[in-house]
């Protein structure tokens, strides 16, 4: 248990932790004041977004100094292995809120809120559904001529099956740059790994595309009732998680440019790829659940 | 309060001093000692709290402050003293004791540590700020019920945002933990060796990582059906309000455990030190908390019997939580029979654990009460429900934190506390608690509702008793911090031991520990 080579890297104080503090207080202060009309709220926001930044961007440097210091021994490695996945279980938890609510919808609320006749004694309930005050569904990828009444939805086996298809793509093209990087074949590593990024913005494009459609065209927007709601709220989560996973991996692509990581310690790219499989799994879930069923 | 001097250790770094180091600290002891701190002063705000509403429910009719004030105070004294006090306090324990327990240098991500406490003091100026607001605090009660909280003003905002920074800190803090814990342990540190302490943390800070973001996603959602049009909660569009309590419950069942299982670990340590006796059954009380672990996550709806449940759903989580009663049981018999044919003394820490274990099987009784779900309609939403819960978190958590902080002090301090202090702060502190929450059970048998400002006569004698009971509860912890503050600044020199052969590592260390403790590790037989 104790440490392999030398004892166990104990870091100085440091004041990225505060200045992290500062930065989210300042974020979410801003986005308060903003929500609720605040003049302030956007300029707090933008600054708390910098701070964090540069929190982020500093402290990583940090680490990312000590590491290629050398001041970490395999104990050490092991702390960050262990703590990565178990925030990949938070975030696991926090999209299980978000499809426990589909799912509680989808086959409890609704039929539940169609069975009665107390409330609204007209109405049918089915998924998709805005809910009895809502616009009414019609067939999938159909523009809507008036989104106040009607809404449609996006198809799985347009530009969804696509994205599936750039994602499950993107988490082979990491794995193959992860064994490139074990036998110390760089250019091949670089390779690999830039088109993981690549794929992982084309995504992003397409999915920005599909939201851009749902808007102008299809009447589908949050405040679709429930469908609206959780479409939204799961794939809009899971496109942040994506859009954060493609920095992680830009970072990390940047670091194999300047010669960073060897071929039985590559703490970040792992972290960076297991969080990648994260996203491509949720997205599995999403298109199987969201847009299939 | 413990590391006041630094001076001695530590040649390889200067340190920032006065308040740079603790802003800066990457040391667990600091990190602990600010938890500590920060965790008593929410224990005196939410105190203050409280005493506003006894003060209101002194006598029946409107006296003291308006009822939207009042709701206000409710919502307010539960957030503070949950997320303020409870949970920082055990982290604090935590910090503190985890990597001396397990013979670790430090935690396991030292400048994680110190951001996992410096978020919380600007959860906690964002959440009480939000009372200087136009339209005042959140009012909704401390688990923002929808469609109340929907209605609410830009509190309710604040609230949410400190939310999701508590949750933030939480999840961190706990996979701090979780990394000390399987990584950092000496040699020989196997994990049926550990402490009790250690393990009953290492679960809760699995119940936390598992639902603190499930409470961020409920949140959440509340802050989109607020300002984003969507609609969750909203019949209209195909929500369901009790959806919110669905997944609000599925967090703030599990979350209960998480402040009351390391106060378990906690009363597990003071026992057998007191009775001179390991701790009877070590193997089923880690059985015991992984199994109440996982039942947290299968009850969640006992919270919610009287909101139109389907049959089976009513039985279901009954039966399960019933369950609840057989693990929790397993640690009360085992704790009595640590003390069976014990050599037993009663210093301070010994009081309050036994007390503890008394008190908290009160608790857990009318808990078996509540979980029967035809009777839960009759109890529901009444004072037996607030006699209850502060059975089992005042009596059971903060009274097992009062009993560990006067257990480690002299280790934390190097000075004894004063006993007779001590046990008079106990006795006052046990006694005033009794007279204050005891009258609540029948208040709520006799159907009086909680979280309202005004009630019918019949009640008031029982209210009077509870009132004249919380503020001398409230003055009595005047006397805790008193005795802290003479502890941390001297008294009677403690030995490395402090008490009579006691078990653990942490004890093998010179009292007060040094700044940095294991930094080669102990082999453990």
């Amino acid at each position: 248990m104790s440490g392999a080579q030398g004892s166990y890297y104990l870091p100085n104080p440091s004041a990225w932790p505060i200045i992290g503090s500062i930065g989210l207080f300042t974020l979410l202060l801003g986005f308060m004041l903003f929500l609720n009309e605040g003049t302030a709220g956007t300029w707090l926001m933008i600054f708390g977004a910098c701070v964090i930044a540069f929190m982020l961007i500093g402290w990583f440097g940090t680490v990312i100094s000590e590491s290629e210091g050398g001041l970490y021994n395999d104990q050490v490695g092991m702390s960050f292995r262990m703590s990565m996945l178990w925030f990949i279980f938070s975030e696991i938890m926090f999209f299980a809120a978000f499809f426990g609510a589909l799912f509680y919808t989808r086959t409890l609320a609704v039929p539940w809120l169609a069975d009665t006749d107390l409330l609204w004694p007209n109405y049918e309930g089915g998924w998709p559904t805005a809910g009895p005050k809502g616009p009414v569904p019609i067939d999938a990828d159909t523009a809507v001529a008036n989104p106040a009444t009607q809404f449609s939805t996006i198809g799985p086996w347009g530009i969804p099956v696509l994205n599936t298809l750039l994602l499950l793509s993107s988490s082979i093209t990491v794995t193959i740059a992860h064994h490139a990087l074990k036998q110390n074949a760089r250019g091949k590593l670089i390779l690999w790994l830039g088109l993981t990024v690549a794929l992982g913005v084309v995504f992003l494009y397409f999915q920005a595309i599909e939201y851009h459609h749902a808007y102008t065209e299809l009447g589908l927007t949050l405040g679709t009732g429930v469908y609206g709601g959780t479409f939204f709220m799961l794939t809009g989560f899971h496109g942040l998680h994506v859009t954060i996973g493609a920095i992680m991996l830009m970072v990390v692509w940047l670091r194999c440019l300047r010669g960073h990581f060897k071929p039985d310690n590559h703490f970040a790219f792992e972290a960076s790829a297991w969080y990648w499989h994260f996203v491509d799994t949720v997205w599995v879930g999403l298109f199987v659940f969201v847009y299939v069923f | 309060m413990a590391t006041a001097d630094a001076a001695h250790h530590d040649e390889h770094h200067a340190h920032p001093t006065g308040i740079l180091r603790w802003i800066t600290t990457t040391n667990h002891k600091d990190i602990g000692t600010l938890y500590l701190l920060f965790s008593l002063t929410m224990f005196m705000v939410g105190g203050l709290m409280a005493l506003v509403i006894r003060a209101e429910l002194f006598q029946p009719g409107l006296q003291v402050v308006d009822p939207h004030f009042f709701n206000q105070m409710t919502t307010m004294h539960a957030l503070v003293m949950i997320f303020g006090a409870v949970m920082p306090g055990f982290v604090g324990f935590a910090n503190w004791m985890l990597p001396m327990m397990i013979g670790a240098p430090d935690m396991a991500l030292p400048r994680l540590n110190n951001w996992s406490f410096w978020i919380l003091p600007f959860a906690f100026t964002m959440l009480l700020s939000s009372l200087l607001t136009a339209g005042g605090g959140p009012a909704s009660g401390w688990t923002l019920y929808a469609p109340l909280s929907i209605q609410g003003g830009m509190s309710v905002d604040m609230t949410i945002f400190a939310i999701h920074m508590m949750g933030v800190s939480s999840i961190l803090g706990a996979i701090n933990v979780i990394v000390t814990i399987f990584n950092m342990r000496a040699p020989g540190m196997t994990l049926l060796k550990m402490p009790l302490f250690v393990w009953t943390w290492l679960i809760t800070a699995f119940l936390l990582i598992a639902v603190m973001p499930v409470l961020a996603g409920v949140v959440t959602m509340l802050l989109t059906d607020r300002h984003f049009d969507t609609a969750f909660f909203n019949p209209a569009g195909g929500g369901d309000p009790v959806m919110f309590q669905h997944i609000f419950w599925f967090f703030g069942h599990p979350e209960v455990y998480i402040l009351i299982l390391p106060a378990f670990g906690i009363i597990s340590e003071i026992i057998p030190t007191f009775s001179r006796k390991p701790l009877f059954g070590y193997t089923t009380m880690v059985l015991a908390t992984a199994g109440i672990a996982f039942l947290s996550f299968i009850v969640w709806a006992h919270h919610m019997f009287t909101v139109g449940m389907p049959l089976a759903g009513e039985l279901f989580f009954m039966y399960s939580t019933m369950l609840i009663a057989v693990p929790t049981g397993v640690k009360v018999f085992n704790w009595v029979s640590t003390m069976w044919r014990g050599s037993l003394t009663f210093e301070t820490p010994m009081l309050f654990a036994i007390a503890v274990v008394f008190l908290f099987t009160i608790g857990g009784f009318s808990g078996l009460m509540l979980a029967i779900t035809p009777a839960d309609f009759q109890y529901h939403d009444t004072y037996f429900v607030v006699a209850h819960f502060h059975y089992v978190l005042f009596s059971g958590s903060i009274m097992a934190m009062m009993g560990g902080a006067y257990y480690w002090l002299p280790k934390w301090t190097g000075h004894m506390y004063d006993e007779k202090l001590g046990k008079t702060h106990f006795w006052l502190n046990t006694i005033f608690f009794n007279i204050t929450f005891f009258p609540q059970h029948f208040l709520g048998l006799a159907g009086m509702p909680r979280r309202i400002p005004d009630y019918a006569l019949q009640f008031t004698e029982f209210n009077v008793i509870s009132s004249i009971g919380a503020f001398g509860l409230g003055l009595s912890q005047l006397l805790f911090v008193y005795v802290v503050i003479k502890c941390v600044r001297g008294g009677e020199k403690a030995s490395d031991e402090v008490w009579e052969q006691p078990r653990g590592l942490e004890w093998t260390v010179p009292s007060p520990a040094p700044y940095h403790t294991f930094e080669t590790p102990p082999r453990v037989a």
